[in-house]
């Protein structure tokens, strides 16, 4: 798709142009904002609504809010880049997160990442094979009362010892028997 | 002539009123759940759900469910209150589907507490009176008798047995008003009386009505309704609770957290309504001022003086921004408040507002809190429907609103200089200051940032006063911190005590301890830009300026409990690892010098560490702290500083021994089987992941060392603790 950013006179073309890889609410949220002032502010907000819908930032999609936002491709990125919250590669159907904040730490997240890590076989912002799993640490959850505690998905669980970990991790294996398996654990 | 911000709030106090009186629920059986993202994660949306089906099924329709925030009893939960009318208020701890069918069954149709799950253990049953002496400074200054003791001596005098009434202490209620006196403060539960008395024959008096008759003594009562009342009301037997002093936090875990009625009913919107009415930003800035308020976010500075030069500004459109990117590992009392009573805060940034002339305020909360963001959202479209937030807030001309902004991960975006840019849209990157955000702030305009938990403390004094306020604190700073309590502490949570408290009081008092009665070793405070405080220090004063002083910082309140089991070293790197990671990369001392740090501590926890490093990176950490651009750079090395100010003794120990007393720094530690105690059950080998334990069944197993990770995994499935970690 061309990089040019969109005037006026071909507006609906652009728009056209970027429905091929944005939904349509978050277009329409794009435009609406475009009226208001200090409409670029919006920009972390939109690439928000971005990742909650597609798991991850794209490329096409990043050019898309650059030229719907009519703000420049770099600038995108360089936001996008900035906030470990953004992700840049498609991620597993359930997203591990251990907490890594410090009452977690002090109360042996690290045994409880390297159990984690030894079962799904990959490293911290890496994706099993089969895609099911994504494995991610995060600096506090706020939640140090239960430490150590992971949260897969939504769901938040603590306190959690590596053998807790692992059947937690059998939860969601049986919970996605269907899915097409590859080796995603070892035991 | 009427005001009509008065009016309004006249009129919207008595709708509420009314409609709380509709729920009837003044003579039913009331049980409370939490319900935060902790109280949530320990199950307690379970443990509502099962509540409801139990009502359902019993067809009884005395019984309703009070959902509230959470008060911060964290290692407790999911904890439940059930409240009999006429009878004292029972909480439970760690509840879960089973205990619900036994509270339920035994407790709300029975009325039979269940003993063996109440929190902390901490009321008896069959006791059925409890009374709470205040033991705040102010009480009892110059009085000829100890009131508690003399009151005990006529309970039995007056011949009533020993286990029907409970006698505790707890810290100060705030009915003197900050004057000190001759008398005593006494609460009575379950009646919420709370007494003044001054002599002997008004504690025979009490004893006479309230015990024997379970009348109430009219005379003696205190009239206006001090602050903690309810809390202490509510959770006045626990002692996690009644050692606190709850002024920001002093509806989490009383009121449902999405009500604005019931945020009403506690005088909510009333310090609003105070400051709107009078039409004078100057006045509630010296109310704020007088309370000597020093923002609670880490930097300490007054915020009756931000509000006062963001009000002495030319520019006149400005703007007012909560700081709610809590990022400290560690803390989360923000995001405590933000669940708990997201309308105070609300409330808070309003007066703020109103007080340095803002049109518009920003909540800035981190991505990670949805449960906090979803809240306050609720909170502003509530009070945009009954006009106190919007065009003529609350009748008065003025005209205010509010958006969130979520943050995305970014450490740095605390500073404020960061947290604008981040606002604005763009990569949060912090500015030389100055300008100072108050002259120049968000979009150039002037712009004032606060933290949560300065707004949370804003309603309460208007409502009582800044001179109240200032005489909770000390004398350089007023009022109360909220600490969030982690680590190796047998209570963890919130604690929300005055100002200049002992750490001792903090940690042992309130926080029961340290884990497994193991020596203490160190305090960590201020998250990873503070410092750690040896426990000789226990007894230190918790405030700005004594912490300062002490290598460490206040901070947003994260309090880290380190016993021996933790490695000085090791907890450095971890901080520093954290700051490395997040070091925005703007300048030069900040990006390069903790990456250089953490190199020299990876060095020396790996066992490869010389004497020089240590000189090494004291230069680096100093040099660092001179000459980074923000607070995050500055910071960075005060953990380091400190350990090595404090611990250097386990820096040496790892450098030339090649031993980590705490065994943490895996590559100087080993594992060995202790033959002798080894019975040859082979779980260890078969737990191995690298298959290095070698061994027949029923005889001694060897680990080879050459081969050995140090996962850990053998002395953690080794039930005859015949592995050892050397």
């Amino acid at each position: 798709m061309s990089h040019a950013v969109a005037n006026t006179d071909n507006w609906e073309a652009v728009k056209a142009a970027c429905l091929e890889f944005l939904p349509e609410h978050i277009i329409r949220y794009i435009e609406q904002n475009a009226k208001t002032t200090h409409s670029e502010s919006q920009l972390i907000a939109i690439l928000h609504m971005v990742q909650s819908h597609f798991g991850y930032l794209g490329k096409d999609q990043m050019h898309s809010v650059a030229q719907l936002a009519q703000i420049p491709f770099a600038k995108v990125t360089g936001v996008a880049t900035f906030y470990h919250y953004f992700r840049l590669q498609p991620r597993g159907k359930h997203i591990i997160n251990v907490c890594l904040g410090t009452a977690c730490y002090v109360k042996g997240a690290d045994k409880l990442a390297a159990r984690l890590m030894d079962q799904l076989g990959i490293q911290f912002g890496e994706t099993t094979k089969d895609k099911l799993f994504s494995l991610e640490s995060t600096r506090c959850l706020g939640t140090c009362g239960l430490a150590p505690v992971i949260m897969v998905d939504d769901q938040i669980y603590g306190p959690v010892s590596p053998a807790e970990a692992s059947l937690i991790l059998e939860k969601y294996l049986k919970k996605n028997k269907g899915h097409k398996t590859a080796e995603a654990s070892k035991g | 002539m009427s005001n009509p911000v008065t009016e309004f709030y006249k009129a919207l106090t008595e709708k509420v009123e009314q409609s709380l009186a509709a729920r009837g629920e003044a003579d039913k059986i009331v049980i409370q759940v939490g319900s935060a993202t902790c109280e949530n994660a320990a199950g307690a949306v379970d443990v509502m759900d099962e509540f409801l089906k139990h009502i359902q099924s019993s067809g009884r329709e005395d019984i309703v469910i009070h959902r509230t925030g959470c008060t911060g009893r964290c290692s407790k939960e999911p904890i439940v209150g059930v409240a009999v009318p006429g009878k004292m208020p029972v909480k439970y701890e760690r509840v879960n589907r089973d205990v619900v069918h036994r509270i339920f069954t035994n407790h709300v149709q029975k009325g039979l507490p269940q003993a063996e799950q109440i929190l902390d253990g901490s009321i008896d049953p069959d006791q059925q009176i409890e009374f709470l002496f205040c033991e705040g400074k102010r009480c009892g200054v110059g009085a000829k008798l100890n009131f508690r003791e003399v009151f005990q001596r006529k309970l039995q005098e007056a011949g009533v047995a020993a286990d029907k009434v409970r006698i505790t202490s707890a810290s100060c209620f705030g009915a003197c008003q900050g004057r000190s006196g001759a008398h005593a403060h006494v609460l009575v539960r379950p009646f919420r009386a709370l007494y003044r008395v001054t002599s002997e024959s008004d504690l025979e008096e009490l004893i006479q009505k309230q015990v024997l008759k379970g009348e109430e003594v009219p005379a003696l009562k205190v009239t206006d309704k001090p602050i903690y009342q309810e809390f202490f009301d509510l959770y006045g037997d626990v002692s996690f609770f009644n050692r606190q002093s709850r002024v920001a936090m002093r509806n989490s875990g009383i009121l449902d957290p999405d009500s604005l009625d019931e945020y009403i009913k506690f005088d909510g919107f009333k310090a609003l309504a105070t400051s709107l009415s009078k039409h004078d930003p100057d006045w509630v800035i010296n109310e704020v001022l007088k309370a000597r308020l020093r923002g609670r976010g880490g930097g300490g500075f007054l915020t009756g003086k931000k509000w006062q030069m963001a009000s002495q500004q030319a520019e006149k459109t400005r703007y007012i921004i909560c700081n709610g990117d809590e990022g400290d590992p560690g803390a989360f009392m923000d995001r405590g408040m933000l669940e708990s009573d997201p309308f105070s805060i609300l409330e808070g940034m309003m007066i703020g507002a109103f007080a340095i002339g803002a049109c518009k305020g920003f909540y800035y909360i981190r991505a990670e809190y949805p449960l906090a963001i979803k809240r306050v959202q609720n909170a502003i479209e509530k009070c945009r429907e009954v006009g106190i937030l919007g065009d003529n807030v609350m009748g008065s001309g003025w005209s205010f609103d509010l958006e969130i902004r979520l943050g995305a991960g970014a450490f740095v975006c605390g500073e404020e200089t960061a947290l604008i840019r981040s606002i604005e849209g763009k990569r949060g990157q912090p500015k030389v200051r100055p300008p100072y955000p108050v002259v120049r702030g968000l979009w150039g305009k002037p712009t004032s940032i606060n933290n949560v938990e300065t707004f949370a403390n804003i309603a309460p004094i208007i409502n009582y006063g800044g001179d109240w306020f200032a005489s909770i604190g000390t004398e350089a700073s007023g009022g109360t911190k909220v600490f969030a309590l982690a680590g190796k502490v047998k209570h963890t949570g919130l604690v929300e005590v005055p100002l200049g408290t002992s750490l001792r009081k903090v940690v042992f008092d309130i926080g029961g301890g340290v884990q497994d009665d193991l020596p203490l070793k160190a305090v960590q405070t201020g998250g990873p830009a503070g410092g750690f405080l040896p426990a000789k220090w226990i007894d230190m004063e918790v405030d700005f300026d004594p912490l300062a002083k002490a290598g460490s910082i206040m901070g947003s309140g994260g309090m880290i409990v380190l016993s021996e089991e933790d490695c000085m070293v090791d907890i450095s790197k971890f901080y520093l690892t954290f700051t490395q990671e997040e070091s925005c990369g703007k300048c030069t001392p900040c990006r390069e010098g903790t990456t250089r740090m953490l190199e020299i501590l990876e060095k020396i926890t790996s066992g490869k560490g010389e004497m020089n490093d240590l000189d090494r990176l004291e230069r680096l950490a100093k040099l660092c702290q001179q000459t980074s651009l923000c607070g995050l750079g500055r910071a960075a090395p005060n953990p380091i500083l400190s350990s090595l100010k404090h611990f250097r003794e386990e820096y040496v120990e790892h450098i030339v021994d090649k031993s980590c007393k705490a065994k943490k720094c895996v590559a100087l530690i080993k594992y060995e089987i202790d033959a002798e105690t080894c019975i040859g059950c082979t779980v260890c080998a078969r737990n191995c992941p690298v298959e290095c334990i070698t061994g027949t069944r029923k005889e001694a197993h060897v680990i080879d060392q050459n081969r050995c990770v140090k996962c850990g995994q053998c002395f953690e499935v080794c039930r005859f603790d015949a592995i050892e970690r050397v």
